[in-house]
């Protein structure tokens, strides 16, 4: 028996939501059903479910972000649940008080479940295995390690628009060195069977050992788009550059910067997608941002249906084993 | 009795006979059909061939809104709700297959509720077999069973509808 994966229970159901890394295919089509479900509920005159009423979320924001806390919050609300907004990097650690004491105190609160987004890589394992049994913990994104639901919420806008994964090439565009987000989007898709993912970047933006995770290396972003079905672009994340990796913006624009004319190598069908924040005339032109194929807003929407199924997941994995007779009776 | 002697034919044509004859009493308000999912849904399906009304069909999924998801957890697969239509002034016409507890038509009027304020909802349901643990009662009944304890009748579907009587323990 190998140890077991702390984000599955006994049961092999979702606990917590920690990395891509760990868990199957199944499980990842599984999330990607319950948010099929729950995307239908942004649409009706009462947006919400009672599935998780009496329950409290703490989302718990070590590092600021506006888009992955309100998609959050937003979900917990329209399951009903309970929401409470933590600043930690202006709050209590301001005062000395330590990680631990934080989780101690929320936990003395009786919260069921925390969010955590924190600069360094690995803090919701960590959280995780601190936390009392019947609370649940999902990564909103930590360091460059990983941002699941970010990779999901993305899995979830490519099914829509081309639903087998099988026969896919997607392209990774930008800074891979610092995104979190490229790292679980890589193993979302080796995961569901992508054909072939493929990175684009310049080298001192790719990882030097990218290529053992399985996607193809390309450093000219014309020739990486070619015959593509899905092109991610990623945000350059100055605030995590500690030193000159980039000669210029302008100069990163005329090479990596997705253009009309540089989107004509992909596929005529192919899809363009960015997680956001949007650095309009660096990584991507306006005129590509707000075109016909770019599904960019689509994602921001869909992050809300992804949260809220990993979300209802994780609470139910403490529910008893059912047996799937008595899911039939009422 | 033995569940597999009854006509589920000759049931359902009685039951859409009654349910054109209730949208007829009604007749100011607009009628739509709401099927609950899987069973719910299968009957209605049946009862709209029959009738002389033409009727909009949904389909109401309820996992989200079950009383006991602190102790089952999710259902491993649900298909979302689907109401092509506006529920808000409208006379629903709620099917399901068996009528038990009572607690998922509890559950489908909360979520109808969560799309609109109906007009009216008439509960048309194949089999009540009795065991209310909430006060619900069905408009429109295809048959009454009486079951013991420990017994429960289930249908399958949708081609062809039958019924079954198991024993769970």
């Amino acid at each position: 028996m190998t140890h077991a994966n702390i984000q599955l229970d006994e049961n092999g159901h979702l606990k917590h939501f920690l990395s891509i890394y760990g868990l199957d295919r199944g499980l990842l089509l599984s999330i990607l059903d319950h948010a099929r479900s729950f995307a239908g509920v942004g649409d009706r005159a009462v947006k919400k479910v009672p599935l998780l009423r009496g329950k409290t979320i703490v989302n718990l924001f070590f590092e600021p972000s506006t888009r992955t806390r309100t998609t959050f919050e937003l979900a917990a609300k329209r399951l009903s649940a309970d929401v409470l907004n933590i600043n930690i990097s202006t709050s209590a650690t301001k005062k000395g008080e330590s990680l631990f004491d934080t989780l101690q105190t929320l936990e003395a609160m009786h919260c069921d479940m925390f969010v955590v987004r924190h600069a360094n890589s690995g803090a919701a394992h960590f959280i995780a295995g601190k936390v009392a049994p019947h609370i649940s913990v999902i990564n909103g994104g930590d360091g460059r390690h990983s941002h699941p639901t970010q990779a999901m919420l993305d899995m979830f806008t490519i099914q829509q628009h081309k639903p087998d994964f099988t026969r896919l090439k997607v392209a990774i565009v930008g800074d891979i060195l610092h995104s979190r987000v490229a790292r679980s989007e890589i193993h979302a898709l080796a995961t569901l069977g992508a054909e072939e993912i493929r990175v684009i970047g310049p080298k001192t933006l790719i990882p030097t050992d990218i290529e053992a995770m399985g996607p193809r290396v390309f450093h000219n972003l014309e020739q990486g788009l070619e015959d593509v079905d899905v092109v991610i672009m990623l945000r350059l994340q100055n605030e995590r550059m500690c030193s000159a990796l980039l000669p210029s913006e302008h100069e990163y624009f005329h090479l990596y910067g997705l253009t009309e004319k540089k989107l004509a190598n992909a596929r005529a069908d192919a899809i363009v997608m960015h997680p956001g924040p949007i650095n309009r005339g660096i990584e991507i032109d306006s005129s590509v941002a707000d075109g016909r194929q770019s599904v960019i807003l689509q994602q921001v929407s869909h992050g809300i249906a992804v949260r809220m199924a990993v979300m209802a997941m994780t609470m139910g994995s403490l529910a008893d084993t059912p047996t799937l007779e008595s899911r039939d009776e009422v | 009795m033995d569940v597999s002697k009854l006509s589920l034919d000759d049931l359902i044509s009685d039951m859409a006979a009654r349910v054109d004859e209730r949208i007829r009493s009604f007749a100011e308000q607009t009628p739509v059909m709401v099927g609950i999912h899987t069973g719910g849904l299968w009957i209605a399906a049946a009862m709209r061939e029959r009738m002389q009304t033409e009727i909009p069909l949904g389909e109401l999924n309820i996992a989200f809104y079950r009383d006991d998801f602190s102790r089952i957890g999710m259902h491993p697969h649900v298909s979302p709700s689907n109401l092509p239509f506006e529920v808000e002034d409208r006379h629903i016409i709620l099917v399901d297959d068996v009528l038990y507890t009572g607690r998922t038509i509890r559950a489908a009027m909360n979520e109808l509720f969560d799309y609109g304020r109906p007009a009216r909802i008439t509960l048309a349901v194949l089999i009540d077999r009795g065991g209310r643990e909430l006060p619900m009662h069905a408009d429109i009944c295809g048959k009454t069973l009486s079951l013991k304890a420990g017994e429960h009748v289930k249908l399958s579907g949708p081609e062809p509808l039958a019924l079954v009587v198991k024993e769970n323990g």
